[in-house]
């Protein structure tokens, strides 16, 4: 069994436009966007794929119900994924091309992969 | 300019086994734009890993879906199994392998038995189907159930299959190789399926490449794609070519499902004779931490199951992309400039699983 190398590489939210638009020049293909919650915050991964096979990932983090950039417009079908991390995650994507407005999943709970909210100080109250 | 007016189409309809709905913009007959809409079948199962121990959730991998169960279970396995660096011993890479084209093999079948369905072609339908009982059986006779088998668990396989059993299945499916090549030859060279299936819903190899798409969707349109190719499971140890058709339309689809099940045949004889003696299961101690990617080519494509773990029994985060999902964006794409009566057909070449986009 061969073992594939698949390099992640952490890049600044605000450089992921021009990663992306370079990966799209490389000639490479959108695999998958893939989001997980690890230790409050949102790990976002964009995995390519070139025409020889070979896998890579980008990936920012961003606060729970932070923002980003919808990458639709370098890569038309990535809509699907992105519609998703709004819906399970709670991110707010923008310029999505085909925005589903929250109605790609129905779920019973609003985003139920979201990071939980942090824990309130003692003391700290909703009333200010 | 025609009026424009929206058509539904789905969740319900006589060619979707699984519900999926498009808002089909239509102009007089013909499509100018598809919007579709999923989530009629969302069920968390990615969530279940934060509650399930990670040696358990194999079976639940395999509950993706009732079509390509064992190759989601096996997928799983590499994902922990890739965390991990397990030595997984060679025989139950070259059983995994098997099993993974004896699913490719009744899904490649079931599917042509759908399209044939959808053109309304009875007879061809109930041929599919019965040939693919015969693959089913020896799914049944090797890990004792016809759908969802599992066999496959983390580090291994459950249970060996004896040489003898595996040569009586290379021998049996030599007996079927002539059923299917004369029910190829229908689907290659009948002029209802040619006229019904040639120039529909072009999808071209720039627009395959670039909207991300799949498996036979990809391998359709030239691209020769085939993620069996990086070598997981015994493929390294395997030869085979893609099987690439350049239409881009519903017959190159057809044609690739239908090729592929002979190089299917063909891979099951070389992990047959090539299969090497020993153990088909490595005891697995502690907890996994780090992650992974791993990605097999399922009948639809590719699908990738990415794994995060942190040391505990319990995974922080279980994804899985499905072939699926990904060729929405070119089914969409390709729905665009169609007329109506050809929608049912070319959503259904796709072979969407919509239980398996879903999840």
């Amino acid at each position: 069994m061969r073992r594939e190398e698949q390099p992640i590489e952490v890049i600044e939210p605000a450089t992921l436009m021009d990663r992306v638009a370079a990966k799209k020049i490389e000639g490479n293909r959108l695999v998958a966007i893939s989001c997980a919650v690890v230790e409050g915050t949102n790990e976002i991964t964009y995995s390519f794929e070139d025409r020889d096979h070979r896998f890579t990932n980008l990936r920012i983090v961003v606060e729970p119900g932070g923002t980003i950039p919808s990458i639709t417009p370098v890569y038309w079908g990535a809509f699907v994924y992105e519609n998703e991390i709004h819906d399970l995650f709670g991110l707010i994507v923008t310029g999505i091309n085909v925005d589903f407005g929250g109605h790609f999943y129905a779920t019973k709970i609003p985003f139920p992969f979201a990071a939980p909210p942090a824990a309130k100080a003692p003391g700290d109250s909703e009333e200010k | 300019m025609s009026r424009q007016i929206v058509i539904p189409f789905g969740p319900q309809h006589p060619v979707l086994p699984e519900p999926i709905h498009l808002d089909l913009v239509m102009e007089d007959e013909r499509v100018v734009d598809a919007l579709p809409s999923i989530g009629y079948i969302h069920r968390g199962l990615e969530k279940l890993v934060e509650k399930r121990d990670y040696r358990d959730f194999v079976y639940i991998a395999e509950r993706i879906c009732g079509i390509c169960s064992f190759i989601h279970g096996m997928t799983y396995c590499h994902a922990i199994e890739g965390i991990m660096d397990l030595p997984v011993p060679p025989r139950a890479l070259y059983l995994r392998t098997v099993w993974s084209e004896l699913s490719r093999l009744h899904s490649h079948l079931l599917w042509l038995g759908l399209m044939a369905d959808s053109m309304g072609f009875e007879s061809l339908f109930m041929q599919s189907w019965r040939l693919r009982e015969h693959v089913l059986d020896d799914l049944e006779s090797t890990t004792g159930n016809r759908v969802i088998q599992g066999v496959c668990k983390v580090g291994g396989v459950r249970h060996d299959v004896s040489n003898q059993k595996l040569n009586e299945i290379v021998a049996g499916l030599e007996v079927l190789r002539p059923q299917l090549e004369d029910l190829m030859s229908v689907f290659v060279r009948d002029d209802t399926v040619r006229h019904r299936l040639s120039g529909l819903g072009v999808v071209t190899e720039q627009q395959a490449w670039d909207l991300g798409g799949a498996g036979p969707v990809l391998r359709a349109s030239g691209i020769a794609n085939d993620i069996r190719q990086i070598g997981y499971a015994a493929y390294d140890e395997l030869d085979f070519k893609p099987v690439v058709e350049t239409a881009g339309d519903c017959y190159a689809r057809t044609l690739v499902r239908a090729k592929e099940l002979f190089t299917s045949i063909d891979l099951i004889r070389q992990a047959v004779e090539k299969i090497p003696e020993g153990p088909v299961d490595m005891k697995v101690t502690g907890n996994p931490k780090g992650e992974f990617y791993a990605r097999s080519e399922q009948p639809r494509g590719e699908v990738i199951h990415y794994v995060k773990a942190n040391g505990t029994k319990n995974l922080v985060r279980f994804r899985v992309r499905t072939p699926t999902f990904t060729n929405i964006a070119p089914l969409v794409t390709c729905l665009k400039g169609i007329e109506l009566a050809d929608v049912p057909v070319v959503v259904l070449s796709i072979d969407p699983c919509i239980g398996c986009a879903e999840r």
